[in-house]
């Protein structure tokens, strides 16, 4: 590449950076509040991640090792797309382990491994407003969270076990950040929410086409919303994963014929590979004897 | 008048990469309150302005950024010569329009209340504090408990406001409104936000 063709280090230009990066701190120190920003066209369409590629692009360093992962998969289009963006555009290292990764950006999960402190987790968020299906005016959700009036949302909580017998929300599952802001977790499976709760890495999250950022710092109390009847839980699969034969792991069901036949294995592709890497194997493993070795 | 260089010079080296290293400690001292990050020295600008201080400006700042400067710093030509030509920001008189401050005169500074808290709709448009101090090991010794802190976390700046303890739990009081403080000390920063609660550590 000739020097006249190479980007800015991550893309964005330094004001745009300065702009985000000034949201990010306002973000943390608010945990939960969206920080109106102003969010910039992205060489990719809203809905891929716009929010959380500018987010990741203001943070990232030539130190960083990143790890982008698409419904907990490593080799899906928009994971493999932001991935090499970023090698192009910031020449930094990437990597699929979990472990490894300095910054994680997500769309929809949270991985499997538990995070530690010093790691960023970034979401990529289409609707950051968790009243927005509720009340479509944004002036009027601003003031249902300066008012801490979240009663429509137990409403709609409870309508659910009025009309279902239990809370049928499975995934953008609300939540309370540190007893203050009602936050949406942006639509990952309500599988993950506890472990937000009080997690040692910093969660950012990026909102592109809604131009808000918000943030939960570390070992902050993330609480799912419920009722002392109806408690929260999360979803729980009756077979283990066909490929590493985990449980309690969040499983994707894959079609395998036209005969209504399928299989579930884990969503997060590195950990199911790195158990199968240490001799785990489901029933449906390729040959247990190979992914054993 | 004579032309003073010492405006033009000591910028970043590498703004790109010495705006994001100060950055990344800005917001780790943000996530991780009370902690102190270490930083290089990546700028040089006037008295009565630090290395640091000048850094966090310097990363921080820009025509979008309204900034208030103590009167030690305002009365410096060099200094505010130095933040004008780096960073282009907006200098304002009023502490309440700033959504930054710089203060050298810790001891001096006004009270809390006369920096932006934002609105209840918007507390994000409020004012964040930059402190210059000399450094983390003070005399006085504070608890901090609060997000970003696993369990407690102690800290000790060399300077504090004026009845620090009491303005912070007022500032605490008004959540989510409120102000948040930046720490400049020598090579090293620290943070904490508004949420974060204060007491003395208990001998």
């Amino acid at each position: 590449m000739t020097e006249l063709a190479t980007y800015n280090f991550a893309y964005l230009d330094e004001q745009t950076k300065r702009m985000i990066r000034r949201a990010i701190l306002k973000a943390i120190a608010i945990p939960g509040y969206q920080v109106p920003f102003a969010s910039r066209e992205m060489p990719m369409p809203y809905g891929w991640g716009t929010g959380g590629v500018q987010v990741t692009a203001a943070v990232i360093g030539p130190d960083d090792r990143l790890k982008v992962i698409d419904q907990g998969a490593d080799d899906t289009t928009n994971a493999v797309s932001i991935r090499a963006f970023f090698q192009k555009t910031a020449n930094v290292r990437v990597t699929t382990s979990t472990t490894e990764a300095t910054i994680i950006q997500t769309r929809h999960r949270i991985p499997e491994t538990p995070l530690t402190a010093g790691q960023i987790l970034v979401y990529q968020v289409p609707i950051p407003e968790p009243l927005r299906f509720l009340e479509p005016r944004e002036t009027e959700t601003r003031k249902m969270h300066a008012l801490e009036e979240y009663g429509l949302m137990h409403v709609k909580l409870y309508e659910d076990i009025a009309r279902h017998g239990h809370i049928a929300t499975t995934y953008a599952y609300p939540v309370k950040v540190e007893g203050r802001y009602v936050m949406d977790p942006s639509p990952t499976p309500k599988f993950d929410n506890p472990k937000m709760h009080r997690s040692p890495a910093l969660q950012l999250f990026g909102a592109g086409r809604e131009k808000r950022i918000y943030a939960v710092p570390p070992y902050t109390e993330v609480v799912s919303l419920d009722f002392e009847d109806h408690p929260f839980e999360i979803q729980s699969f009756s077979e283990p994963c066909a490929l590493c034969g985990a449980r309690g792991t969040y499983l994707d069901e894959v079609i395998l014929d036209d005969k209504g036949g399928s299989m579930f294995v884990c969503s997060d592709t590195d950990f199911c590979e790195d158990r199968q890497a240490h001799g785990h194997c489901g029933h449906l493993s390729a040959n247990p004897a190979e992914a054993a070795e | 008048m004579s032309t003073n260089t010492q405006v033009f010079e000591g910028g970043f080296a590498n703004p790109v990469m010495g705006a994001q290293q100060i950055f990344r400690a800005l917001m780790d001292a943000m996530a991780n309150p009370g902690r102190v990050f270490d930083v290089p020295e990546l700028v040089a600008a006037p008295a009565p302005l630090t290395p640091v201080m000048a850094a966090i400006a310097a990363t921080l700042f820009d025509h979008d950024a309204t900034v208030w400067c103590d009167k030690s710093i305002s009365a410096s030509k060099e200094a505010i010569g130095w933040l004008k030509f780096h960073t282009g920001l907006e200098l304002v008189s009023d502490p309440a329009a700033a959504q930054f401050a710089l203060v050298k005169d810790v001891a001096a500074m006004p009270s809390f209340e006369a920096f932006a808290k934002g609105t209840s709709e918007y507390p994000d448009r409020s004012t964040t504090v930059i402190l210059q101090l000399d450094g983390f090991e003070g005399e006085n010794v504070l608890t901090l408990r609060g997000p970003g802190i696993k369990d407690t976390q102690d800290f000790a700046p060399s300077q504090l406001p004026k009845m620090f303890i009491d303005q912070w739990t007022g500032n605490r009081a008004a959540f989510p409104r409120g102000i948040d403080l930046i720490f400049a000390g020598r090579e090293a920063l620290a943070a904490l936000p508004r949420t974060t609660r204060v007491a003395k550590k208990e001998a």
